[in-house]
């Protein structure tokens, strides 16, 4: 454990306005931050200063708006590279979400690819790290190659041992599982695939919002996240990749923005990163994003990381101790974070979850856009229950009192 | 800011999990497959993997006798249940009627329930005050729906975002 000082999460929860809304009566007890956050007051107050004092079309523009817009979205490029020890600003190329990030990824790089080529993922992959690399499969016809999951349901050195071979061109593998909560061991496995000359590729969606990531101990070529699992809107993801490896890509949309030189047959390409941001972008959600790092900053990622380990630990305890709860992942609570997944009697997660909700209890249910996962764990579905920065003990407690209500009203005797 | 809907008209968990759909999920009646099935159908819900294969033994215009099985919540395996009960011994005409009157009593709060009588199934009007749920409910009647066109030989007109198919003649 870290010596870090717990958080106030008091004083945390006074800045996200939502928090003290009410749900169903009941106040609301918000676990599915790892399909998005809330907003605190100064991440929805860049919005709105943001729109009320400098909208402006970036990067063409010579007045005096567009220059202060241009800024204020080339700053945040610059708190984006620092948050994750990037070279270089250049390296930072603003998308929608990982999502469009990896799609970007598997185009181009895609394209590369023969027959026989091997890509490698994991089985605990989120379908947004896979189903691009299906389509570069019947594109090119490349074959996928899977790391499986050891006993203890994580991915291991030697599970990605098995998977990675002379044929490998490119690795693609989830740092934190949006199911699991178990973190792969990323820099060994970007050694793995250094020395078959294979590119490296990290979904960060889950890993960036929850603890310390510096690209250059991950190892990693390319590397995926989005700003609203981490305080920031919706709408805007990062790829940051290495400079001289984006440079020799391929541009993956084209249009306004990303160009140099246009004629009528044919065009050069804008500099770094701008040659990857076709069309105007979200400049309105990039700077909010902006005030998400500050945020984040402030309270300090070690401070964060150690917070959701200690409230982790925390719900897998008191979790374990009712009858009839499985727990998927890690069975060490100090091998996963922020997240759990589990399933409660023979009751289905959706009824879980309903159930849940009219406590003011939010969690996710179902399969969490990692369908094969779910087949490899032989479950049809589970709940999820994930934490963040201003998520409390008395939260974990109201969890249980509501799983323990949901195994009453199916006709299980209330009993811990 | 709790919605207006609401506060006129709580909503409360007590409609949505009656006794009798609990009964059919912890004892599901009909599981299973018919050995005399004329026809099979399929369907799940791809937003959360909810299941029904369900086969019927149809003779003489008229349903013998329906099994189910698959995977889901409670609501999604309960219709499939009540579902089979419901509408074993009815002809072809009378289970599409009951068909279109339970999708019409989950997915309209305000449904008539005195105007038909739909039996047990009247346990499930409460899911549609709970919208999320409302697919669930409904799952096990687009696969009845896909199998009855397909006995009658009639391509199925549904503008749902269930997939259903039939997996066998």
């Amino acid at each position: 454990m870290t010596a870090a000082a717990p958080l106030d999460t008091a004083a945390i929860r006074e800045q996200f306005p939502i928090l003290a809304r009410e749900v169903h009566g009941r106040p609301l007890v918000y676990l599915d931050n790892a399909a998005t956050t809330q907003k605190p007051q100064s991440v929805i107050d860049a919005l709105s200063h943001y729109y009320s004092t400098m909208n402006a079309n970036i990067h063409r523009g010579l007045h005096t708006l567009a220059e202060e817009a241009t800024a204020a979205y080339e700053d945040v490029r610059k708190q984006v590279a620092a948050f994750i020890g990037a070279g270089s600003h250049r390296e930072v190329v603003f998308t929608r979400n990982t999502t469009e990030s990896l799609n970007l990824l598997a185009y181009t790089l895609g394209s590369r690819l023969r027959p026989g080529d091997e890509i490698v993922l994991t089985t605990a992959e989120h379908h947004s790290n896979l189903v691009p690399w299906q389509l570069v499969t019947q594109r090119t016809g490349a074959v996928l190659r899977f790391i499986e999951l050891n006993d203890d349901q994580q991915i291991d050195v030697d599970t990605a041992r098995a998977a990675i071979n002379a044929n490998t061109r490119i690795v693609s593998i989830v740092h934190m599982s949006n199911v699991l909560g178990s973190v792969a061991p990323v820099a060994e496995i970007s050694a793995m695939a250094r020395s078959v000359g294979a590119t490296m590729i990290v979904d960060a969606a889950q890993s960036a919002p929850h603890m310390p990531v510096d690209v250059s101990q991950l190892g990693a070529d390319y590397l995926a996240f989005s700003a609203h699992k981490m305080l920031g809107p919706t709408g805007v993801g990062v790829l940051w990749g290495r400079q001289d490896l984006l440079a020799d890509l391929d541009p993956f949309l084209g249009g306004g923005e990303m160009i140099s030189v246009v004629t009528r047959e044919e065009s050069s390409w804008a500099a770094l990163p701008h040659k990857f941001e076709a069309g105007t972008p979200n400049i309105a959600d990039v700077v909010a994003f902006g005030a998400a790092l500050d945020f984040l900053n402030d309270v300090g990622m070690d401070a964060i990381a150690a917070h959701d380990a200690d409230l982790t630990q925390y719900a897998v305890e008191r979790l374990s101790r009712l009858e009839g709860l499985d727990i998927y992942g890690p069975s060490d609570p100090a091998e996963r974070s922020a997240v759990i997944a589990f399933n409660y009697r023979d009751i289905h997660s959706h009824d879980v979850a309903t159930i849940l909700d009219r406590s003011g209890v939010a969690i996710r249910a179902g399969h969490h856009c990692a369908q094969p996962l779910m087949r490899t764990l032989e479950v049809p579905a589970t709940a999820r229950a994930s934490f963040y920065l201003y998520n409390e003990r008395s939260e974990v407690d109201a969890l249980v009192d509501g799983l323990l209500e949901a195994g009453e009203r199916f006709g299980f005797e209330r009993g811990v | 800011m709790t919605s207006s809907r609401e506060s006129q008209n709580p909503v409360d968990l007590d409609d949505l999990y009656r006794d009798v759909i609990l009964d059919h999920y912890r004892s599901p009646r009909n599981r299973g497959v018919r050995e005399d099935a004329t026809i099979s159908a399929e369907g799940f819900n791809p937003s959360c993997g909810d299941e029904i294969q369900l086969s019927v033994a149809i003779v003489n215009q008229t349903l013998n006798g329906l099994g189910f099985g698959g995977s889901g919540c409670s609501i999604s395996q309960s219709s499939a249940s009540m579902m089979t009960e419901a509408l074993t011994g009815r002809s072809l005409e009378s289970a599409r009627e009951m068909s279109r009157h339970v999708q019409q009593m989950l997915t309209d709060d305000t449904f008539d329930l005195d105007a038909v009588d739909l039996g047990d199934l009247e346990a499930l009007s409460g899911v549609a005050k709970f919208p999320v749920r409302i697919k669930c409910g409904l799952l096990a009647w687009k696969v009845l729906d896909q199998a009855l066109a397909n006995a009658s030989g009639e391509a199925l007109n549904d503008d749902s975002d269930i997939p259903t198919r039939v997996t066998s003649g």
